[in-house]
């Protein structure tokens, strides 16, 4: 409130300080909202919003009715719409445990309900263990896919990336030479081709007869391929901590064991949230991509849906749709990255002073 | 805890990690040679000399009946590299143009910039992709109905097209210049430094050695090679002159607009972390506006900037691989996708294509690590 206040303060003074400045801004305001007005006009004004379907959209403005028929869809994919609870079920639970991890007091354990929330995740959807009507992972789709591929992709790459961070920076030669192969070798190459090899190539990696789910088989690809980033991400977080820290849990006569677990990662792994969660906005948007291999995330089924002969040529509409919804994800979490980022920079800073 | 006894430790621990991975790549190789014989897939790479049998629809080297496998995996690689190029330079100075909006005085332009960086670079490549391919492009009228974007530049729902030297070893002629260019100006900059450090300051022509590789392709462009083959329309087409297929327009736009968005904030982050008394240090010893920029701010920038750059570069090349969403020929679509389903020979295929990557990935690694090393002379 108090930051809007000094902004508007801000604003005034520069308006009388630089009259022409104030001036020419207005005329370009104007300018903008001129260029902007038709786009309004197609989007609300002229927009048609209600009915069923394509005879609804008459006048030239944009037809939401398409996003709003195929809204289910794009939510869920063809998950069956009376088990809808169970995606909803899922999502409550995953917020819940990503909440559960601003709890100090769980220690460990709130980053090992975390990476358990795939395997969770993986229960209530397929749901034969729980005695549920099965549905297979081909059915799982929109959003709902999106979702899991891109929270299993951190989940699982935030362990591995710390052991290839941790073995990167290994005492061990071959250890170190073997982290940096593995992360080199994935960090070189685009995300298509790691879905690609996921998709052709692990199916003769199996033994024989043994068939794997393709979307356990997409799930290895994206997380063997973002733990590479994320073994960078915490690799610049350990380079970050003071030699005199290993020194002083030396001094302590503490096991190498030991003072990573209670003295380097906690710091270091502190510092590199927000590291974490540009990756995983990076890997959010990157999850279009299954696309590709035939799986229908959220872009997917709009894809999918605005090639249907009943929406031929609203594709826009549904790609404002998609875009709308990936970018609040994505604006949202990258402010509270910035926000963390900000907070850390303070509370260094703070420290420094006080010693 | 001894020395000798971490040590003893250390190896059982390389030996156990080493006899892992050994095993897992073991159980693979062996997993992976019962599956293809089950199957009756061939293996080695003795595929890439037979005749491919398909068709490609844009390359830039010949293809066509009777090539091989091995034809087709350069026409991609090609594609690729073009693409490629094409997306840094368009990204490289729609990003230097974001930056200049974002550190510009003007409060309005400050603001567009800043809108346009985060509306672009929270959206998915693909949805841009998406959004030039099928709602922009597709959408354009046909041939008789072109869009004129300029004098002989015409756009429409089979591509751009634009005049384009009707004896193309011009090109070659350009480029040759310009590789002279750099060369030439290399041995000139070392020489200038060798001056200044025998007396002391640099050389008057001491500007030449960035000129260079600028003058000599402009010296190319005076030579009589360049008459212009231009499109027309005949019929319900266009003929001569250079087309650009949709797939590729739509590529190397989607890429420069989402990538200068990133590159961008590194440019404004960059100019930004030379500290203010540095400017203010070269106007208090009477260097001109350029010459404050030229000496002062950019060395100090390129250092915080040209790490973070590299990286989009790379991103540019390896996101070049998302022509396959829009079926233009890339190294992916061709070899990965099409080859691949009709040798079914999926662990050489993807092993090659990868290793394609990796190798361009590491090449622009290693020629940036060099520029920064020769040219900014920074250790980093």
């Amino acid at each position: 409130m108090r930051a809007k206040r000094r902004a508007r303060d801000e604003w005034i003074h520069w308006a009388r300080k630089k009259p022409t400045q104030a001036l020419t801004s207005l005329v370009g305001l104007f300018l903008i909202v001129y260029l902007l007005l038709p786009v309004w006009h197609w989007a609300v004004t002229d927009a048609n919003f209600l009915g069923s379907d394509r005879s609804a959209c008459v006048g030239g403005g944009a037809c939401w009715v398409f996003v709003r028929e195929r809204f289910h869809q794009f939510l869920f994919g063809f998950y069956p719409a009376d088990a809808y609870w169970r995606p909803l079920l899922t999502v409550a639970i995953g917020a819940l445990s990503i909440g559960l991890l601003f709890v100090s007091r769980l220690g460990v354990l709130r980053l090992l309900i975390f990476v358990a929330l795939p395997f969770i995740a993986w229960l209530i959807l397929e749901g034969s263990l729980l005695g549920l009507p099965p549905v297979a992972t081909d059915q799982w789709g929109g959003l709902l896919l999106t979702l899991i591929i891109s929270v299993t992709g951190i989940a699982v790459s935030l362990p591995l990336g710390i052991f290839l961070a941790l073995g990167r920076r290994s005492r061990l030669p071959l250890i170190r030479w073997l982290s940096v192969a593995f992360i080199e070798l994935w960090r070189g190459v685009p995300l298509i081709t790691v879905l690609f090899m996921a998709s052709v190539m692990l199916p003769f990696f199996m033994p024989l007869g043994v068939e794997v789910d393709k979307l356990l088989r997409v799930l290895i690809g994206v997380t063997l391929f973002t733990s590479a980033y994320m073994a960078e991400v915490v690799r610049g977080g350990l380079q970050s901590i003071a030699k005199g820290q290993y020194e002083a849990a030396a001094a302590l006569n503490l096991t190498s064991f030991q003072t990573m677990r209670l003295v380097i990662l906690p710091q270091a792994l502190r510092k590199v949230i927000p590291g974490i969660v540009n990756t995983f906005i990076g890997l959010f948007k990157d999850t279009s991509l299954v696309l590709i291999v035939g799986m229908f995330d959220l872009l997917g089924m709009v894809q999918t849906a605005s090639t249907d002969p009943e929406w031929l040529g609203y594709s826009l509409e549904g790609y404002i749709f998609a875009g709308a919804m990936f970018w609040i994800f994505c604006f949202a979490m990258s402010r509270y990255s910035l926000r963390l980022e900000r907070q850390l920079a303070y509370s260094s800073v703070e420290r420094k002073q006080l010693t | 805890m001894t020395r000798q006894k971490t040590s003893i430790r250390g190896y059982l621990w390389q030996g156990l990690i080493l006899g892992l991975v050994l095993l897992g790549i073991g159980a693979i190789v062996h997993n992976t040679v019962a599956n293809l014989s089950a199957r009756g897939i061939a293996s080695g790479f003795s595929f890439l000399s037979r005749p491919a049998g398909f068709d490609i629809g844009f390359s830039l080297i010949p293809f066509g009946e009777g090539s091989t496998f091995l034809d087709a995996f350069a026409v991609g690689l090609c594609n690729t590299l073009l693409v490629a190029v094409l997306g840094i330079i368009g990204a490289s100075v729609l990003g230097l143009i974001v930056a200049l909006l974002r550190l510009a005085p003007h409060p309005l332009l400050r603001l567009i910039g800043g809108t346009y960086v985060e509306i672009v670079r929270n959206i998915p490549l693909l949805l841009h992709l998406f959004f030039w391919y099928f709602a922009v492009l597709r959408q354009l009228p046909s041939p008789r109905q072109s869009l004129s974007l300029g004098p002989d530049i015409f756009l429409n729902i089979r591509g751009l097209y634009l005049p384009f030297p009707a004896d193309h070893s011009a090109l070659w002629w350009l480029l040759g210049a310009l590789i002279l260019g750099l060369w030439v100006g290399h041995w000139a900059r070392r020489k200038a430094l060798r001056q200044q450090e025998l007396e002391g300051r640099l050389p008057r022509w001491q500007s030449l050695p960035f000129v260079l590789p600028l003058l000599f392709p402009l010296i190319t462009l005076l030579l009589p090679i360049w008459s212009l083959s231009r499109p027309e329309l005949q019929g319900f087409n266009f003929v001569g002159g250079l087309q650009l297929v949709p797939e590729l327009v739509a590529l190397v736009v989607a890429l420069s607009f989402y990538t200068a968005a990133f590159i961008g904030e590194i440019i404004r982050a960059g100019i930004l972390a030379v500290a203010p008394g540095q400017r203010e240090a070269a106007q208090a010893l009477g260097l001109s506006s350029f010459d404050t920029l030229r000496l002062i701010i950019l060395p100090q920038a390129l250092r915080v900037i040209l790490p973070p750059l590299t990286s989009q570069y790379l991103n540019v090349t390896k996101n070049s691989s998302l022509a396959a969403a829009i079926a233009f020929p890339d190294l992916v679509l061709v070899f990965a996708g099409t080859a691949l389903n009709v040798t079914g020979q999926a662990v050489e295929i993807m092993a090659l294509t990868m290793a394609v990557y990796l190798l361009i990935s590491l090449l622009i690694s290693f020629a940036m690590h060099v520029f920064q090393k020769q040219v900014l002379h920074y250790e980093g």
